[in-house]
């Protein structure tokens, strides 16, 4: 496709005045492979190499923009807000010159030329920028927490382990702009006095390593890592870990013995990272997306920042937007912003003509959330009140054909082989929660079941160790607050409203 | 070796003053309030797995495994509330159907914790499906057995043989359900280059997962071996 | 003797009689109990057809064929309070190890009747079929109360049944003794 462009720029004789470049994932992931031809923000959908010459005859050479191609969901980037995706899809992430022209690195030369760590800390705090990858602790606090601890060396590390299924709003950060991860870190590490910083990434995703290596690279050639930062005291070094295909290594004590080379198991808090973290020195773990953000706040200024979303949750969040839905793809939103503006605005509402049945927000231990609750803005606390989460920022639209005890059924099942296997409640737990799910959906099922169920579902949430097993039982709780109904269909008249369930049974008949 | 300042707290509407950095755990004990515990064991580091040791603290919502949780002064605890009540027996039912627990023909009958667990908090039945597990059965030891099929992955045997025995034979392999505890790069045990033949992993096993073949298993047991070792070594 | 005596039953499923020799191990309080109780079906009673109207059925062993389960459901509806007498009823017990093999009736039927090196060996095929997995009662039908233990002491069943027939409700903390 680039080859195909390239040579209709050669052939057309307009090299000089245009360059055709790669870029990282615009985020319409349905209508892919997306062209955008710049100035004016004009995208190409599903593109062919046959179009490749079209576009280029006649939008560059002629000035007239190819319409009957011209990518015609204008509500799908109206109602967002990208932030932290500024970059995604406009610049080349392999060169950090396209980084640097658009204002890359501006915000780290302001902090050591103008700022005291001290007073990096205050910007973000007052920023009230709050921790993305799902918990929502304040980030200024933890950085604050992390320079105020006496024990050195400190250090930062990058949690890139996205291993929800269906969410790849950090693998798109990494690939699309790898060197707004590396401001942010080297930020940190200004802000709380670290030196070393680790980027953990799993390693399922091959692209977003190369890049960010490549990324590295650069920005050590450039002098932007390494000793004597732009010339200063500053120095700071980055070293990339990978996943070995864990999702619980993506919790924020496993994620350090994992660095450190050992068994990704989660550890009881106190003592806190930000005290007692990798070979227990002080430590930030911050999720990428949140670290991307700091280099905005810093440039800008915390006031800035919070014009967008909430008083009480400023910002934008990236979400991974799928399921049974017109507009999949990765989206950026203010804080606040309603599930039906996301579903139906952004998302153009339910595919095939179906019927909305339920959103499942937060990832596989998120909470599914039925139609009334769509008006439900989107911050932490308010996600938190209708039993969902932020979690990886993972929304999965479904639609009639969708049957919620087998949707619990599933995620569930996710969270048992994702279990780490230390606490009772997570490990021996939610297998036993999965058997009633099997008898409930093969008609074995007893009205008894279902107060197990909740019972079962009430401890594990109370009872385990990390945020695993605390929020895996949220999609068997949602399910039950909302669609209970369903269940006592499974249980008292052995019947699956959308076909899904008892389908094993009939093929043995 | 300096001592700690004493702090002030309040467990079960007892007044308790402890050195500061004690455990809820252990500053219950030392007051004579016993609080469940499965996985954790005197002399070793705390793991907080097994989750019976939680306790409610006034004034949070979360519930805090006292084996771990640093008592802080003015800190009011709860360890007997009907909810803790009813979390353990669960806890003890999920571990009971996690794997076969059938203590009638299990060596370490009427000395096992999860029994005496299930006794004193009166589990007398488990409402969870059971799960009947086919997990090997390792016995080329010499004399050491595993029975893999009873282990609760408390990890005390893992802990014991890393921090007192030095040795490091014994560890876990995969997750979730699958979790087991291996010997070596997962040897058998007779073929195990590492393992001492201590015993102390039978010693401390709070089932009937690591025993000592041909031996009565009153004689095995003997869980206070990691704290008389530990102590006596901080005695120098 | 002014108040009508409480109907009890006892049922012996796949278990091997001990919870019943731990029931007459009560010794002399079962003179005690007998002026109670009146025992309306039992294996040690000659009755052949379990009665209506039972109050209280204690009854011992795993469901591990087709024939049990239909007693097991017999019982239930003519029981107003059943009890789980012993670790088999409980938990399944020695009756479920087999539980741990796939489509363990046959493997445990082919281990007992083929295995032995015997001319004649065959699977009788006059015994009730064996269900794939033995169960503990409550997995079946509705159990009340629950007595564990291997088997059960007779202190325990006393304690249950007294508490029972003074219609209080017993208390299992530390009394609940597997094994």
């Amino acid at each position: 496709m680039l080859k195909a462009f390239e040579d209709a720029v050669k052939e057309f004789g307009v090299e000089n005045i245009c360059k055709v470049a790669r870029t990282g994932c615009i985020g319409t992931c349905s209508v892919g492979p997306a062209v955008l031809v710049d100035p004016g923000d004009y995208l190409y959908q599903c593109v062919t190499l046959e179009n490749a010459r079209e576009i280029v005859q006649k939008h560059i050479v002629l000035g007239e923009p190819v319409k009957r191609i011209l990518y015609n969901n204008e509500g799908y980037f109206q109602k967002q807000q990208r932030l932290v995706l500024r970059n995604a899809g406009k610049i080349d992430p392999t060169r950090i010159q396209d980084y640097i022209s658009v204002g890359g690195y501006f915000a780290l030369a302001k902090c050591l030329a103008t700022m005291t760590p001290q007073g990096v800390v205050d910007e973000i705090t007052n920023s009230g920028l709050r921790g993305r990858g799902g918990a929502g602790f304040p980030v200024g606090q933890k950085w604050s927490l992390v320079a105020r601890a006496h024990n050195t060396p400190k250090y930062i590390v990058a949690n890139l382990d996205e291993g929800d299924p269906g969410v790849f709003a950090n693998r798109t950060l990494a690939e699309a702009d790898p060197h707004a991860i590396i401001e942010g870190m080297l930020i940190a590490g200004y802000a709380i006095g670290a030196q070393k910083g680790y980027i953990y990434i799993r390693s399922e995703y091959p692209l977003a390593i190369q890049t960010l290596q490549k990324a590295i690279a650069q920005a050590k050639d450039m002098n932007l890592l390494g000793d004597n930062i732009l010339e200063t005291q500053h120095k700071f070094d980055l070293e990339l870990r990978f996943g070995a295909g864990a999702f619980v290594a993506g919790e924020e004590t496993a994620i350090l013995v994992s660095v450190e080379g050992r068994r990704a198991q989660p550890r009881p808090r106190p003592p806190y990272p930000a005290n007692q973290g990798l070979w227990t020195k002080p430590t930030l773990i911050q999720n990428v997306e949140s670290l991307a953000n700091a280099p905005l706040i810093v440039l800008n200024g915390w006031a800035w920042f919070k014009s967008f979303g909430l008083p009480n949750c400023t910002g934008t969040k990236c979400f991974s937007l799928t399921g049974e839905i017109n507009n999949p793809g990765l989206i950026e939103v203010p804080m606040g912003i309603t599930l039906r503006e996301i579903v139906y605005d952004i998302g153009g509402g339910i595919s095939n003509g179906k019927k909305f049945k339920s959103v499942l927000v937060g990832g596989p231990s998120g909470g599914c959330l039925p139609e009334p609750l769509l008006e439900a803005p989107i911050d932490y606390d308010s996600l938190k009140k209708v039993g969902a989460i932020m979690g990886s920022g993972g929304i999965v639209v479904l639609n009639e054909n969708s049957c919620m005890v087998d949707t619990a059924r599933y995620f569930t099942d996710f969270c048992i082989e994702e279990s780490c296997g230390k606490c009772t409640p997570c490990r021996a737990g939610l297998a036993r929660v999965k058997e009633i799910f099997d008898r409930i959906t093969t008609g074995e099922g007893e009205l008894n079941d279902i107060d197990i169920l909740e019972k079962a579902s009430e401890y594990i949430s109370n009872a385990s160790l990390c945020g695993l097993g605390q929020t895996a039982p949220n999609p068997i709780l949602t399910t039950l607050r909302y669609f209970r109904e369903e269940y006592l269909e499974h249980i008292v008249d052995k019947k699956c409203r959308a076909g899904v369930c008892f389908k094993n049974e009939k093929a043995e008949e | 070796m300096t001592l700690n300042p004493m702090i002030t707290l309040k467990i079960d509407g007892v007044q308790i003053s402890v050195p500061e950095g004690t455990t809820i755990l252990k500053a219950a004990k030392d007051n004579g309030i016993l609080i469940p515990t499965l996985c954790d064991l005197e002399g070793l580091t705390p793991y907080g797995g097994c989750r019976l040791c939680l306790v409610e603290v006034t004034g949070s919502p979360k519930l805090f495994p006292a084996c771990i949780t640093p008592a802080s002064p003015g800190m009011e605890v709860t360890t007997n509330s009907d909810r803790l009540k009813d979390y353990r027996r669960t806890a003890v039912q999920m571990l009971m159907a996690e794997r076969v627990h059938i203590c009638a023909v299990c060596v370490a009958n009427d000395h096992c914790e999860l029994q005496a667990l299930a006794n004193q908090l009166g589990v007398d039945h488990v409402a969870l499906e059971r799960n009947f597990t086919r997990e090997q059965i390792d016995s080329s030891h010499d004399f050491l057995v595993i029975d893999r099929n009873r282990c609760i992955l408390c990890t005390r045997c893992i802990r014991i043989c890393d921090q007192i025995e030095g040795v490091h034979t014994l560890d876990l392999k995969l997750r979730s359900k699958n979790t087991e505890v291996i010997m070596d790069l997962d040897e058998s045990w007779g073929n195990s280059c590492s393992c001492t033949s201590c015993r102390k992993c039978a010693k401390v096993c709070p089932v009937g997962a690591i025993y000592i073949e041909g031996e009565p298993i009153t004689q095995t047991k003997n869980r206070d071996v990691a704290e008389f070792i530990t102590a006596r070594r901080n005695r120098k | 003797m002014s108040a009508k005596k409480t109907r009890v039953a006892t049922v012996w499923l796949s278990g091997c009689s001990g919870c019943h020799m731990s029931f007459l191990d009560q010794d002399e309080r079962l003179i005690e109990l007998a002026k109670k109780i009146q025992i309306v079906h039992s294996p040690i009673a000659d009755v052949k057809e379990f009665p209506e109207n039972v109050d209280v059925t204690l009854i011992e062993g795993a469901v591990a064929n087709e024939e049990q389960l239909e007693m097991l459901k017999k019982v239930r509806t003519r029981t107003r309070v059943l009890v789980s007498l012993g670790d088999c009823a409980v938990s399944g017990n020695v009756a479920a190890l087999r539980n741990s093999w796939n489509n363990s009736d046959m493997a445990v039927l082919e281990r007992a009747y083929k295995a032995p090196e015997d001319l004649q060996a065959a699977i009788p095929n006059m015994v009730p079929k064996l269900l794939i997995k033995a169960r503990p009662l409550h997995e079946i039908v509705k159990v009340d109360f629950y007595i564990p233990g291997c088997p059960p002491s007779a202190d325990l069943i006393n304690y249950v049944l007294t508490e029972l027939l003074s219609g209080r409700t017993p208390s299992m903390e530390g009394r609940a003794k597997y094994g």
